[in-house]
């Protein structure tokens, strides 16, 4: 009893700074090993996919790589494998789902890049896998099923024809990306094979996918924002232009598209049909600094927020103090502003689901080879890019676009369909315009939105709205 | 049939390497009876052993089947590797041994985390190289030799609290010469080359750094002993600083600050010291390009992974990939982390024997640092209470910062994992801290003896006294 009495005493004496050392340390010992159990849970996985991490491709030595799966169960991803053992990997749909199927030798692109984890993992019955240890035999590797809708897919690639562009449709609610195509386009099988000649040639860029990766001027599709800065510094939707097919201001001349004249209008009118007078003017009206952060909300140069690997950004420059030429172009969708397919999907579909992104991605879960689920997947919200108010404006104007505008062969018994067209001028030549479509249509509680883009094919009205026709009817006819 | 192996192998020892940790912990709380500590350290052992049997299993099939790591498939390499197996469980039985029979007062749950970390450092250089397992054998043969006696020096040597100006003169000469003539590895200079064995000073300096300090400190009568500690152990850090050893002037500086701390015990010391150790640091990520790489690859190691940040992102990829429940050993790629034997150790394992297994390590370590605390706090005499004190910091923060630079939880300063990583220096510099600290082990039972007696001869005179007062009352 003495003996502790005294060992008590002299622990009491330093008692205290042992405490602030040991629980100084333990503190950071817990936080290390707290970090370690959230790397491994939740952190890894951005490194286990990274093209750079040899581990996973080791992985097929004990795996069959699973399938890809449409969300209506087509297979649009499958390995064979032959009597001698041999693997080869083969795509039912070929060219149409190319770009957003990817591929999986020569590096990896698309799902196989993003689903190539899951795939070579396996969660088949545990006796099956027990089994197969015993006697060598591969298991059988996960599926992933996309959020791919193949019906509409097809519709658009056979509606596209043989135009260089993109197509991209979403669904506003959730963000589950339904449809994903980018031409041109190669045939998946025989990557290898044409490897050399796919990467060569540079003036059509075969490999880009150019849903996610192209970068485009916006044309006519961007009065979507200038329409909603106009709005938004007090402009009513009754105020009206007078449009001559031509406006010259410091010396420069904008022109409508093949210079008609509209007349009379009031901004409805001017946004259905299309004028780029009007949006000049309007554009030369705004407080520049506050159009420049009314596009940054809607996410123009930020990085866009999507599970999607080889985003890239859209972006928009003017500022206060630009010249007024440039207003003028920047106004109606030229100057110096790009965006991708993807990001226009994303605001069209914003506005349609009342102003708040839903993050667009493409695996909807995981599966084993009996069906069983073991990863579900699920879309993150975002955020409103623009406001409620704002979003029933907008549908006010683009839905104008389809009944008395450059959309109305848009108009359908069926369902409700809104929209913008656009006529992206790339060149100093005028007539050589990309055909821009972008909106969204909805029956009941059925909905989906989408951005075409065809390069050089003409105007929006004469090219995308009949791609954007064809997915709609598909669409809505299942 | 191998990969079935290799697979329910992984599970049994991260279940062997779970258990051995509950009983670790278990064995820092008070026992009820001496049987019951016996019997709970006879069950670590028995873990220890299995562990290190299992593993090797697995090694040797790999070996006999596939190469192991040597990708030629051989009979005499898996000959090789046996009796490598068997004479590292001779060596580990050696240094049971040692500690039971010689030393009966020492810790035998000290010894039993030692083996085990010994042994998970085997088996991973056994994993990753035949080399490299061979050499770092006959080092640790070697250390064991050489760290026998300390335990018996610690508890008769009644002088070292007086040789503080030696331990100042060998610690300043051995790093001067390193910053001088030392050749440069990854940034930083750190061995010393002599003829075919290269020597890295700090290691061993660092322990004598800490009995200078304890020599200094343990009895202070005037606040100019602080000052002149202050300006030797400075220099000491300077040194470092001049040879670029970042992670090593990390290790003196915190030592030095938990040690001032306690003899002082003044936490204004400890707060100071540690913001001019984080503005120190924050200048040489300005000064040192070798620290801003490392910061930048700390930050996003895949924005820069075909640079700086390719170590720290495969060391990700290997612990990612093998996730919780590890690939299996043989079954990974452990050798695309860059310097993996040594710094990356952790990584090795993490990925092949899986992240739990990694976890359960990080926490015998903290249970070895805990109980170099202890002990601490047990010792009376001042001087050893400040050399344990100062070992237990040292290697805390040195465990903490290479397996927070591995997990990128803070930028890698590429220090050791102690008796894991390859590396002779390592290996006997950790074995000379776990002998000195048995050493204290032995002084406690030795203070332990004298107290006991103490109250004998106390609870003798108090008797003696009642008696004579009673005596003196009944005349």
């Amino acid at each position: 009893m003495t003996m502790t009495r005294r060992v008590q005493a002299k622990k009491e004496n330093s008692n205290t700074e042992f405490a602030v050392i040991t629980y100084g340390f333990l503190g950071l010992f817990i936080a290390m090993c707290l970090y370690f159990a959230y790397f491994i849970t939740f952190g890894a996985e951005d490194f286990i996919n990274n093209p750079y991490n040899a581990r996973v491709s080791q992985f097929s030595e004990n795996v069959i790589r699973g399938d890809i799966l449409s969300s209506d169960g087509e297979v649009l991803a499958t390995t064979q494998v032959s009597s001698d053992g041999s693997e080869s990997r083969v795509y039912p749909y070929g060219r149409v789902f190319a770009h957003a199927v990817g591929y999986n030798s020569n590096g990896k692109a698309g799902v196989e890049l993003d689903g190539n984890f899951n795939m070579l993992r396996s969660h088949s019955f545990a006796l099956t896998r027990l089994i197969n240890d015993f006697t060598d035999t591969k298991d059988q590797g996960d599926s992933v099923v996309t959020t791919l809708d193949a019906g509409m897919q097809q519709a658009a690639y056979n509606a596209f024809g043989n135009y260089r562009g993109a197509v991209v449709a979403i669904e506003p609610s959730t963000g589950r990306i339904l449809t994903l195509m980018s031409k041109p386009d190669f045939e998946p099988v025989s990557i290898a094979s044409n490897w050399e000649a796919l990467n060569s040639d540079s003036d059509s860029s075969v490999l880009l996918n150019r849903a996610t990766q192209g970068l485009y001027p916006p044309g006519s599709t961007f009065k979507i924002l200038t329409a909603l800065e106009y709005l938004n510094e007090g402009g009513k939707k009754s105020d009206t232009f007078d449009c001559q097919g031509t406006y010259t201001e410091n010396g420069f001349t904008i022109h409508c598209y093949g210079n008609t004249a509209h007349g009379q209008e009031d901004l409805t009118q001017a946004f259905a049909k299309s004028c780029n007078v009007a949006f000049s003017q309007a554009g030369l009206s705004l407080d520049l600094n506050k159009y420049h952060n009314l596009a940054e909300n809607m996410l123009f140069n930020r990085d866009i927020p999507t599970k999607l690997s080889n985003v890239k950004k859209s972006s928009f420059d003017l500022k206060k103090g630009d010249d007024p030429v440039l207003v003028m172009q920047t106004a109606i969708g030229q100057g110096n502003t790009l965006v991708t397919p993807l990001h226009m999907a994303m605001i069209a579909a914003a506005i349609d689901n009342d102003g708040i992104v839903m993050e667009p991605y493409i695996i909807d879960k995981v599966v084993n080879d009996n069906g069983d689920l073991v990863r579900p997947n699920f879309g993150d919200t975002y955020g409103a890019i623009v406001s409620t108010e704002d979003a029933k404006k907008l549908r006010k104007l683009m839905r104008a676009v389809v009944t008395d505008g450059t959309g109305s062969a848009l108009l359908s018994e069926n369902y409700k369909a809104y929209g913008k067209t656009g006529s992206a001028e790339y060149t100093s030549d005028k007539n050589a315009t990309h055909s821009w479509f972008v909106g969204f249509a909805k029956k009941e509680d059925r909905e989906v939105a989408v951005a075409i883009i065809m390069e050089g094919a003409g105007s929006g009205s004469s090219h995308a709205v009949p791609v954007a026709r064809a997915m709609f009817d598909n669409y809505f006819s299942e | 049939m191998l990969h079935l192996l290799t697979t329910v192998s992984k599970f049994t020892m991260i279940f062997i390497m779970a258990l051995y940790t509950y009983f670790s912990y278990q064995a820092l709380m008070p026992q009820k009876s001496e049987e019951k500590s016996q019997l709970l350290y006879k069950k670590q052992t028995a873990l220890v052993m299995l562990l290190f049997i299992n593993g090797y299993i697995v090694i040797l099939m790999h070996t006999l089947y596939s190469g192991g790591s040597e990708e030629v498939t051989s009979v005499s390499v898996a000959q090789q590797m046996l009796v490598l197996f068997l004479a590292q469980l001779v060596l580990l039985r050696i240094i049971f041994i040692i500690y039971k029979f010689f030393y009966r007062a020492a810790s035998d749950a000290l010894v039993n985390n030692m083996c085990l970390l010994l042994s998970v450092g085997f088996l991973i250089l056994a994993r990753l190289s035949w080399d490299k397992a061979l050499r770092q054998f006959f080092l640790a043969v070697a250390a064991v030799v050489l760290t026998a006696l300390i335990p018996l020096f610690v508890r008769k040597l009644k002088f070292l609290n007086k040789l503080a100006w030696l331990y100042a003169i060998i610690g300043i000469g051995g790093l001067g010469l390193v910053a001088v003539a030392g050749s440069t590895d990854y940034g930083a200079k750190l061995n010393i080359s002599l003829g075919p064995v290269t020597i890295q000073p700090s290691e061993f300096i660092k322990i004598l750094f800490v009995f200078f300090l304890a020599a200094m400190l343990y009895d202070i009568r005037e606040m100019k002993q602080v000052y002149v500690a202050t300006a030797i152990a400075g220099l000491h850090v300077l040194l470092l600083v001049a040879a670029r050893d970042l992670g090593g002037a990390a290790i003196f500086g915190v030592a030095f600050l938990a040690m001032v701390y306690v003899a002082t015990r003044r936490l204004e010391l400890f707060l100071g010291g540690l913001g001019v150790g984080l503005v120190g640091a924050f200048l040489a990520s300005r000064i040192f390009t070798h620290v801003q790489n490392r910061i930048v690859a700390w930050k996003d190691p895949l924005s820069v992974i075909d640079s700086q940040g390719y170590q720290v992102a495969q060391s990700l990829f290997a612990i990612g990939t093998g996730g919780w429940f590890g690939s299996g050993m043989y079954e990974g790629m452990p050798e695309k982390i860059p310097v993996v034997s040594k710094d990356f150790v952790f990584a090795a394992i993490s990925e092949e024997m899986g992240g739990f297994f990694a976890l359960c390590l990080i926490f015998v370590y903290i249970n070895c640092f805990l109980m170099f605390f202890n002990i601490s706090m047990q010792i009376r005499d001042r001087f050893y209470k400040l050399i344990a004190l100062g070992l237990g910091t040292v290697y805390g923060i040195q465990t903490f910062l290479t397996l927070g630079g591995v997990i990128k939880f803070i930028p890698s300063t590429g220090v050791t994992l102690p008796l894991i990583s390859y590396g002779g220096s390592s290996l006997l510099s950790t074995m000379i801290l776990f002998a000195v600290i048995q050493g204290l082990y032995c002084l406690r039972e030795d203070q332990r003896m004298t107290e006991e007696l103490e109250d004998i001869v106390a609870k003798g005179l108090n008797d003696y006294d009642k008696k004579s007062t009673s005596k003196k009352r009944k005349q």
